[in-house]
């Protein structure tokens, strides 16, 4: 093989990678709108929120001594609506607390998703302004936050919860997160 | 009925395709003349079968059959007639069928028009185009098939996003597929010539018309884009280095390089491997750009619904073409006998220099398209690459090429006198100087680099000018001397001159942009904004309504001193359907400069927001575009190449692949 | 499927609902609001995804606007802002990606190309360039054998 036939050989040697990549690319499966979290293995941030029903609202006290999950939903979100029998039991399931945030929403709409959908959190918190989630990276809902026992955020879901999802992804976590 | 008819006829179609790919192929080898003739009749005949089954899908969309899934997920009664039409290639399936239609129109239009090409290429060539029909038939049959039924049958569609009810956005792709896939025939030309074994002065004369009229399609649908996008998203951007935009940038720089080394090939029967390499590339450049449109691996504005599937699907149809060619490539290149020799400063080496700083800018646009995926696929950071990182790059690469713009064309042919042309050019360099030199007092405090953006456009243009000033003799015979070479200039040497005027056109609004003002405040009726001279009156904002949308429409009066200039209109529109809010800007144009208009939120208290940018020369960007294709429309309809024969005795035989 | 339309809707859900850069989210003092106005044409608004903040319509980008300028005002330096919002949300914000061994090739790529290319195109014009004495090309053997028949029937 002379320099000559290497060199025309290169456009498609070059071909042969590029490929790959898309291969490899498509065979993830990655939603490419998926960001990773910057927060991951940070101490999630400091918030006190009100409630949303006259009721107590949530603190970043309670996050932290235990794994907890918190998850960030709307009541003008429709996908929040698909994950949301899920989460009914999965505190349940888990065996930890969840606690709601309503992102950018207004405590009467949050109030009426919660009377209309069930209330799966222990407490949930009224985030109008969205900076409590800002703060915890959100840049859509749902989002849902796994905090381990020293309140640092492990893991960031985004999207709405599947079976598959807390099957694959949660339970395994919750479960080492609560040996260590 | 209609819509099974359609259906049926892309199944036809695909296996006349299959037929196409395979019968002329055969003929050419086994030089049988009915065979390859056969290559003709089919891809006429598939032509004619995928416009019915267009015709077939435009119908179920005009008349609102909501049978049809395709016209219930992206169509509603309440849309104006035009965009129920426009509709049909405003989603994924039914632009794969608006692609296939332009492919095997081409493919026609080589079977009708191509009757001075020698039978063995035209079958090969059109062979090349079945196998790439076939290829996406089958990708449509399986996959993205617009004609399947929905049932039970909904009783009204589910719209289509109100940002795309826009006539320049409407037109926009067909444009762009004329040029994509019009660059398939290049393609088909290569794979033909490197299957034939034979790449000569004819072929390129043969190749030029096909990739010049994708050339110039893809130039205007890009400029459409980019226009629809400044007057639509309410700020006045017009690129963003989108991963679609690139998508349709990189074939086009590569296709600008491709009809320059073309002209090497013609001339001076060198350059040939390279420029078959650049026929390849270009049109696999506007597959991988449907790849990435369409597989969902990157993110973008513009991408259609993702399927896997469908992205699996289209990989394949890639490694086929695309692996296939380069394999051919690969084998038969080296043995393409190089003719002409040329000293490195001289006409061809003009042009070298432009495929060598075009092909660095296209893999320079393709790295920062596909960064972020290749970082992520060996599971790096997760990083996105935008503007900034473009405009370093890609904006450097460009001034050396403007400046050799100007002086390529006066050099001569396999020895050319740099200091020559360099004198002649005289009058460019000093028009650029004292451009940039009145830039730079008008631009003090400001953007100062752009200057240097006014500065190559002079040059640019002043070159062109040099340069046709020496064909006609200008000021060196008498004016009838010089009236008469005009008039006798072939058209494609007008053709070139306008071109380049039209890209210096284009690179002066560029660099205006740079200097635009802006003006973002509430106002309230009564109010009055001043800038650039003008003054902005807000009258006040009423309700209007629409076909399928409210809006809230503003009353603008512009004037200068004591004149009234315009009265504008900027709406800020709401779709009940969709619950979506767009913005119609309104743009006050006297083509030096655009006077941009958008209405925002209101105060709650009287008040609106508003944005006003005053854009100096942007215009022109787009008015360069289509001068540029103008020019080569112009190219494209020099008699010459209508006239080249095919001369089999001339046409010298390649000795037989060594080793 | 379910995945994408969901995160489909998600960010329809949150498109249009504000503008791009609003009057009253403008500082009163125009040095940060310049600085303001920079910063947020190279953060990348994460909803829109090809977007700055300071172009883009989306709520989040709205948002990101005025945590911007709060910052500024707070007195942070440019950096400090741009660091506040990277740390929520990952390098993927910004638009100029960052200079480090994992872009390395993005950034110096083009440049590597253009030298490589560059070198290439240099050794080919060499080769390919008339001689000195522009000898004419060789002949193959048939053309040779030509010439000699040519020359040969001319003396005879």
């Amino acid at each position: 093989m002379t320099m000559k036939r290497l060199l025309f050989a290169l456009p498609l040697l070059l071909f042969a990678v590029l490929a790959g990549y898309f291969w490899l690319a498509l065979e993830s499966g990655r939603d490419p709108h998926e960001l990773p979290s910057a927060m991951i293995d940070k101490p999630a941030p400091d918030f006190s929120l009100a409630g949303v029903d006259g009721t107590a609202g949530l603190d970043r006290k309670e996050l932290g001594g235990g794994v907890t999950i918190v998850n960030f939903f709307a009541s003008w979100c429709i996908p929040c609506r698909l994950e949301h029998p899920l989460l009914m039991d999965l505190g349940k399931r888990l065996g930890v607390p969840v606690y709601g945030i309503a992102w950018q929403d207004k405590a009467g709409d949050a109030t009426q998703f919660l009377k209309q959908l069930g209330d799966p959190y222990r407490s949930v918190g009224l985030d109008e302004s969205g900076r409590v989630g800002i703060n915890f990276g959100v840049y859509g809902v749902p989002e849902t936050y796994v905090v381990d026992k020293e309140g640092r955020i492990r893991l960031r879901h985004v999207g709405p919860l599947t079976a598959e999802d807390v099957a694959k992804e949660l339970v395994p976590l919750v479960r080492e997160l609560g040996q260590s | 009925m209609i819509v099974e008819l359609g259906h049926f006829a892309l199944v036809l179609a695909f296996v006349i395709q299959l037929a196409q790919a395979s019968l002329p192929l055969w003929g050419a080898s086994k030089r049988n003349l009915g065979m390859m003739e056969m290559g003709r009749g089919a891809a006429i005949a598939s032509f004619l079968l995928v416009a019915l089954a267009f015709a077939a899908l435009v119908n179920a969309y005009v008349t609102s059959d909501f049978s049809v899934a395709n016209v219930f997920q992206n169509s509603h009664t309440d849309k104006p007639l035009l965009y129920k039409i426009t509709g049909v290639w405003g989603n994924h399936e039914g632009s794969m069928v608006l692609w296939v239609s332009i492919l095997t129109l081409f493919g026609a239009a080589v079977a009708w028009f191509g009757g001075n090409l020698p039978p063995e290429l035209r079958a090969r060539v059109l062979a090349v185009q079945g196998m790439i029909g076939s290829g996406f038939l089958l990708f449509i049959l399986f996959t993205s098939n617009p004609f399947l039924r929905e049932i039970p049958v909904p009783a009204n569609g589910q719209g289509l996003n109100p940002v795309l009810q826009d006539p320049g956005l409407a037109f926009h792709p067909p444009f762009l597929y004329l040029g994509y896939v019009g660059f398939s025939v290049s393609f088909s030309f290569a794979v033909a010539a490197l299957i034939e074994g034979r790449v000569d002065a004819a072929w390129a004369r043969w190749v030029r018309p096909w990739t010049l009229a994708a050339w110039c399609a893809l130039t205007i649908g890009i400029a459409m884009g980019s226009w629809w996008a400044y007057y639509t998203l309410g700020w006045g951007g017009w690129w963003f280095w989108d991963p679609v935009e690139n998508a349709s940038l990189m074939p086009w720089l590569a296709g600008t390089a491709l009809i320059h080394s073309a002209i090497v090939v013609e001339k001076r029967d060198t350059l040939k491997s390279w420029t078959v390499l650049l026929a390849i590339i270009t049109f696999s450049l506007s597959l991988v750009g449907t790849f990435l449109v369409r597989s969902g691996v990157l993110t973008s504005v513009h991408a259609f619904a993702v399927d896997p599937l469908r992205g699996t699907f289209i990989l394949l149809l890639l490694l086929v073409a695309v692996g296939g060619s380069l394999t051919l490539y690969a084998v038969r290149a080296p043995s393409l006998r190089g003719g002409g020799l040329f000293a490195p400063v001289s006409r061809e080496g003009a042009l070298v220099l432009n495929n060598l700083l075009l092909s660095c800018a296209c893999a320079t646009v393709f790295l920062g398209t596909l960064y972020p995926l290749f970082l992520d696929a060996v599971g790096g950071p997760k990083v996105s690459v935008g503007y900034p990182f473009f405009n370093r790059t890609f904006a450097p690469l460009m001034v050396p090429l403007l400046v050799a713009v100007a002086c390529g064309p006066l050099l001569g042919w396999k020895r050319g006198d740099l200091l020559g042309a360099m004198q002649r050019l005289w009058v460019a360099l000093a028009a650029a100087i004292a451009v940039v030199l009145v830039g730079l007092y008008v631009a003090r405090g400001g953007p100062v680099l752009s200057v240097l953006g006014f500065g190559l456009a002079a040059w640019v243009a002043c070159g062109a000018l040099v340069e046709w000033a020496e064909r006609t003799r200008l000021f060196r015979a008498g004016a009838g001397e010089s009236l008469r070479r005009a008039l006798r200039l072939p058209r494609s040497a007008y053709g070139m001159t306008l071109a380049h005027l039209g890209l210096a056109v284009t690179v002066a609004g560029f660099a205006g942009s740079a200097f635009e003002q802006e003006r973002i405040q509430e106002m309230r009726p009564g109010d009055v904004v001043a800038m650039a001279g003008y003054d902005l009156q807000f009258r006040g904002v009423e309700e209007v309504q629409g076909a399928n949308f409210s809006a809230d429409e503003g009353n603008f009066v512009l004037s200068r001193g004591p004149r009234t200039i315009a009265v504008l209109h900027p709406e800020r529109r709401f779709f009940p359907l969709q619950q979506q809010t767009t913005a119609k800007t309104a743009i006050h144009t006297n083509f030096l400069a655009d006077y941009y208009l958008a209405i925002g939120d209101p105060d709650g208290k009287g008040g609106w927001a508003v944005r006003a940018y005053w854009k100096p020369l942007v215009p022109w960007i787009w008015i360069g575009a289509v001068i540029m294709a103008f020019g080569g429309v112009l190219s494209l309809s020099d008699r010459r190449w209508r006239v080249g024969a095919a001369e089999p005795a001339r046409a010298r035989p390649l000795a037989a692949p060594a080793e | 499927m379910t995945r994408i339309l969901a995160a489909a809707l998600v960010f329809l859900a949150l498109a249009g609902v504000a503008r791009a850069v609003e009057p009253d989210e403008m500082l009163a003092n125009p040095a940060l609001e310049a600085r303001a106005r920079a910063i947020g044409k190279e953060l990348r608004c994460l909803v829109c995804q090809n977007e700055s903040i300071d172009d883009s319509n989306a709520t989040l980008a709205h948002d990101l606007r005025v945590i911007l300028r709060e910052r500024l005002v707070a007195g942070d330096t440019d950096q400090q802002a741009i660091q506040y919002i990277v740390d929520r949300y990952g390098q993927f914000v910004l638009l100029k990606p960052p200079v480090e061994p994992a872009t390395y090739a993005l950034w110096f790529g083009p440049a590597c190309l253009l030298l490589l290319a560059g070198v290439g195109t240099v050794l080919y014009l060499r080769r390919h360039r008339p001689g000195p004495a522009e000898a004419p090309l060789p002949l193959d053997p048939g053309e040779a054998r030509r010439v000699a028949e040519l020359l040969g029937e001319g003396e005879g």
